[in-house]
């Protein structure tokens, strides 16, 4: 629950919504954290009624002098004891804004406090007790604050009254502190003194400090600038999951920013594509009228069928996030082992989730001990910067865009390792970063179909090196052509030749090789025609992408000859080389074909002719709806 | 968006998590306002229909009132039931007080459940503000084989990002309500118009705040006879929620234990 004080004052007077600024702050131990607080919320009057009678009580009882710090000791206990948990947040108001107090509290905690709550704070404020000056601790704060982005820091030297408001101290201390993050580049918005404990400076500049001319601690509040609220952002809907419980195929996700409406264009990244939002669904009242904002969890269905999946991300074109491969990142790390360069990864990025490599480690930072070590690793409670390399293209931007998507998670071993914000996205592998909005063709698929007399498909040959997929793909291509149909051969071989040159046989290019045959096939497929493929395709899992590719278009044919049939036959004479060890990562030889477990049709090529072969999956494209199994009356379609 | 919108969307979100990422999950449905409120969070997510079954793990001491509305619920929302039985008081740790063990035959029972269908993931209705052990839960909260709780050695959880690859044969609870509170269960099933079994509302000065079994559940002394007299007297009350539940109050750890071992 989060602790939220109201506020005595009454709300905006003219309902207007006033800007809401989220501040952290942070500092030394006993530099006066929970004092300011405590004051703060006192003077602009959002403590609740009796609040302070009863601190005053409890400061009697101790026979002490009034502590505000026990205000937020008090909040601390009882969040302590479980009555109020979650990241504690305190409300309170300036003249203009609202401020948003994320109490990032906790010594061994800090760091993973800190990273949660001041990664969404729009500004700091960074207090410094006056006669101890600046500390380690001050300038690791410091550091902590370059690190997670924010900019707009008021340095606030606390304490005044202990080196009688000095001018000089002061300015001693405001001189070494402003050359600090100077150095991190972050300039303060205002160096101030005050005494927490009596009030000086904090909203009202005293005779004690009649020498200092800038801005009180709330003023200095009133003039931080606010983040652009969520909804003022580019829409960004990670795609959760699609769901055809009835007849509606319902896109799931909730609105992270932005804000969307039946009819909108969309752009589904990273794939690119595009459609419009038909519909907004909902239970029990659907479809819902009127503009869905950020924070909604939310269901649309799209005005034409599009391959989607989990982690995609639904953007308005034109301001579509990037896709992109390649990332850095800005990450604090908890496992017990130090991540390294070259480690192997699962990278989370809202719903999305691909594997990853760790291809550089910029910087390596102990918090504690505010150096740098030699970048070789990141240990843990450590931060650094490292660049990533992604298995799988993912649509993501920098958290200086979208505080919201520009997230991630590391996994490993199933559990979160580390996180951080996206710095920076490299769109290296597509020359220009531009949004992606493929041409949909001049034709109807229905317009194809009348005409071939058959729907478009993606007749998918797997099998064994020799196992007569290629001789089987080309009987078929014939027989389809001499009906009048439109097929088109994709052998894996042909493609590896031209389309996929750059691509060797280690497990991520064999994916790549598969993933790219399939986006081939299926738009051969969206486009009327049946593309068959014949590839070895030995791994279950890049078939499996193939058939989230091709999505219903897809057909799954085992070509099951059996393996010694094939090394006999052995046309290439690839079996005979990888016996006698000039060929490597040769599939065949060893245990690494994954047979499929559900293909729609599997043929022994060694028990049947090829005819016979050809007939029955002839009969299976019949059966499964893509060859009509009436000669269609073409007069009457045209 | 306002506060229960907020809320809404938040528990949805969980839920297509768990959904997407966990093979086979159930909700525990144990008959009380906060899982009825987890059903109808549960068919908004999913656009009416719950695509998994709600398991009722049945001690047979709930009152008539729970059954009947068990009943007509599970037809009328159209869900897939699964009541599951208890064992025997005498199957259960006997150095237990009298209350939490009998409490603890619903973990019993729970297991025998998980056993039988092999979930990965069940979803529970616990809430943070209910009781400080369940306050110190996580969203997506991992299980040890035998269905025990590591406090000390739960992972972390970021922003909305949970942990949800339980080693095999081990299960993982799913909080989608841990963020609500007591008002806000009871602010939402007004809202919503969401059916409550009546022995919440107030007869003879007296009403239940928390139904578990009757042997060891008490009502408590109100006159809220009404979801908004129950919202009122809840801002006023300094009575706890679990109040009139005695496993709560035997020993001062026997939640806990209870909960370590598995219990929700």
């Amino acid at each position: 629950m989060n602790m939220i004080v109201t506020p005595a004052s009454p709300a905006t007077p003219n309902g207007t919504t006033r800007p809401q600024v989220r501040i952290v702050i942070v500092g030394h131990v006993d530099h006066g954290k929970s004092t300011l607080v405590g004051r703060l919320l006192h003077e602009t009057g959002s403590l609740p009624e009796g609040k302070l009678e009863m601190l005053k009580a409890v400061s009697a009882r101790r026979g002490m002098p009034f502590e505000w710090s026990f205000l937020l000791d008090a909040l601390q206990t009882e969040r302590d004891q479980g009555i109020t948990i979650d990241t504690t947040q305190i409300r309170f108001r300036t003249n203009s804004r609202d401020i948003v107090l994320i109490d990032a509290p906790g010594h061994a905690e800090f760091l993973r406090n800190m990273i949660t709550g001041a990664s969404q704070a729009d500004g700091a404020v960074l207090i410094i007790d006056a006669l101890e000056g600046v500390r380690d601790q001050t300038r690791r704060h410091g550091y902590l604050l370059h690190l997670l982005g924010v900019k707009q820091v008021a340095v606030v030297v606390n304490k005044m009254d202990r080196v009688d408001f000095s001018a000089a101290r002061f300015k001693e201390i405001s001189d070494e502190i402003s050359a600090h993050l100077q150095g991190l580049g972050v300039t303060p918005t205002a160096v101030i003194p005050i005494s927490a404990r009596d009030g000086d400076g904090v909203a009202a500049r005293t005779d004690r400090i009649s020498w200092y001319k800038g801005p009180t601690v709330v003023e200095a509040l009133d003039r931080l600038e606010p983040a652009r609220p969520l909804e003022a952002l580019a829409l960004r809907l990670p795609v959760q999951a699609i769901y055809k419980f009835d007849d509606r195929r319902i896109v799931a996700g909730r609105i992270e920013s932005g804000s969307l409406v039946a009819g909108d264009e969309i752009v589904i990244m990273p794939a690119g594509k595009i459609a419009k939002i038909k519909t907004v669904e909902s239970w029990p009242v659907t479809p819902v009228a009127g503009r869905q904002g950020a924070g909604r969890s939310v269901g649309i269905t799209l005005d034409r069928e599009l391959f989607i999946e989990r982690g995609d991300i639904v953007a308005h074109a034109g301001s579509a996030p990037r896709e992109t491969r390649r990332l850095r990142a800005r990450i604090f790390w908890l496992h017990d082992k130090p991540l390294a360069k070259g480690d192997q990864l699962l990278v989370r990025c809202g719903p999305k989730e691909s594997r990853a490599t760790v291809v550089a480690i910029e910087k390596a930072v102990d918090p504690g001990e505010l150096s740098s070590s030699e970048n070789k690793a990141i240990g843990r409670n450590h931060v650094g910067e490292i660049d990533i390399s992604l298995s799988s293209p993912i649509a993501t931007d920098p958290y200086t865009d979208n505080p919201r998507t520009g997230r991630l998670v590391i996994e490993v071993s199933g559990r979160i390792a580390g996180g951080g914000l996206v710095l920076s996205v490299d769109a290296g592998q597509r020359a220009v970063p531009v949004d992606i909005v493929p041409v949909e063709s001049a034709l109807r698929p229905d317009e194809r179909s009348a005409r071939y007399r058959h729907n478009g498909a993606v007749v998918w040959l797997t099998g064994l090196p020799a196992s007569g997929k290629s001789t089987l793909a080309k009987a078929l291509e014939r027989r389809l052509f001499s009906n009048g149909g439109s097929p088109i051969l994709l052998d894996g071989d042909t493609i590896r030749a031209g389309l996929n040159s750059d691509l060797g046989f280690s497990a991520t290019d064999r994916s790549e090789n598969i993933r790219r045959l399939a986006e081939v096939a299926t738009h051969l497929a969206r486009n009327g025609h049946i593309a068959i493929v014949a590839a070895v395709s030995p791994a279950r899992e890049d078939r499996a992408t193939a058939r989230r590719i091709a999505d219903t278009a897809f057909r799954e044919i085992h070509v099951a000859t059996p393996a010694e049939v094939c090394e006999e036959r052995d046309p290439k004479g690839h079996y005979k080389k990888a016996r006698a060890g000039a060929l490597t990562s040769f599939t065949g030889i060893g245990n690494d074909y994954e047979a499929p477990q559900a293909a729609e049709l599997v043929i022994d090529t060694s028990a049947r002719t090829v005819a016979e072969a050809a007939d029955e999956i002839e009969q299976m494209l019949k059966s499964t709806g893509v060859l009509f199994d009436e000669v269609v009356d073409l007069a009457a379609n045209i | 968006m306002d506060h229960l919108d907020q809320l809404e969307a938040q528990s949805i979100y969980i839920f297509r998590e768990a959904f997407a990422r966990l093979k086979k999950i159930a909700l525990l449905w144990s008959l009380g306002k906060d899982s009825n409120v987890m059903i109808w969070l549960a068919r908004k997510a999913f656009f009416g229909k719950m695509p998994f079954p709600a398991l009722h793990v049945d001690t047979g001491k709930k009152f008539p009132e729970m059954y009947r509305f068990r009943d007509h619920y599970g037809k009328e929302w159209d869900l897939d039931l699964r009541v599951e039985p208890c064992p025997p008081i005498d199957a259960v740790d006997p150095t237990l007080p009298p209350a939490a063990r009998s409490a603890a035959r619903k973990t019993e029972g729970l297991k025998m459940a998980l056993a039988k269908y092999g979930f990965d993931g069940l979803i529970a209705g616990i809430r943070r503000d209910e009781e400080a052990t369940r306050a110190k839960e996580r969203v997506f909260s991992p299980r040890g084989l035998e269905g025990n709780w590591d406090v000390r050695d739960q992972p972390p959880e970021f922003w909305d990002h949970f942990n949800a690859s339980p080693p095999q044969g081990a299960h993982l609870r799913i909080h989608p309500i841990l963020h609500w509170t007591e008002a806000d269960i009871w602010a939402y099933t007004k809202r919503e118009n969401i059916p409550i079994i009546p022995l919440y509302l107030s007869q003879n000065g007296k009403r239940y705040r928390s139904l578990g079994d009757q042997d060891i559940t008490n009502p408590v002394a109100s006159n809220a006879a009404s979801i908004d007299e129950i919202l009122i007297e809840l801002e006023q009350t300094k009575v706890p929620e679990r109040a009139g539940r005695a496993l709560d109050h035997e020993t001062e750890d026997a939640f806990e234990r209870l909960r370590v071992a598995g219990y929700l």
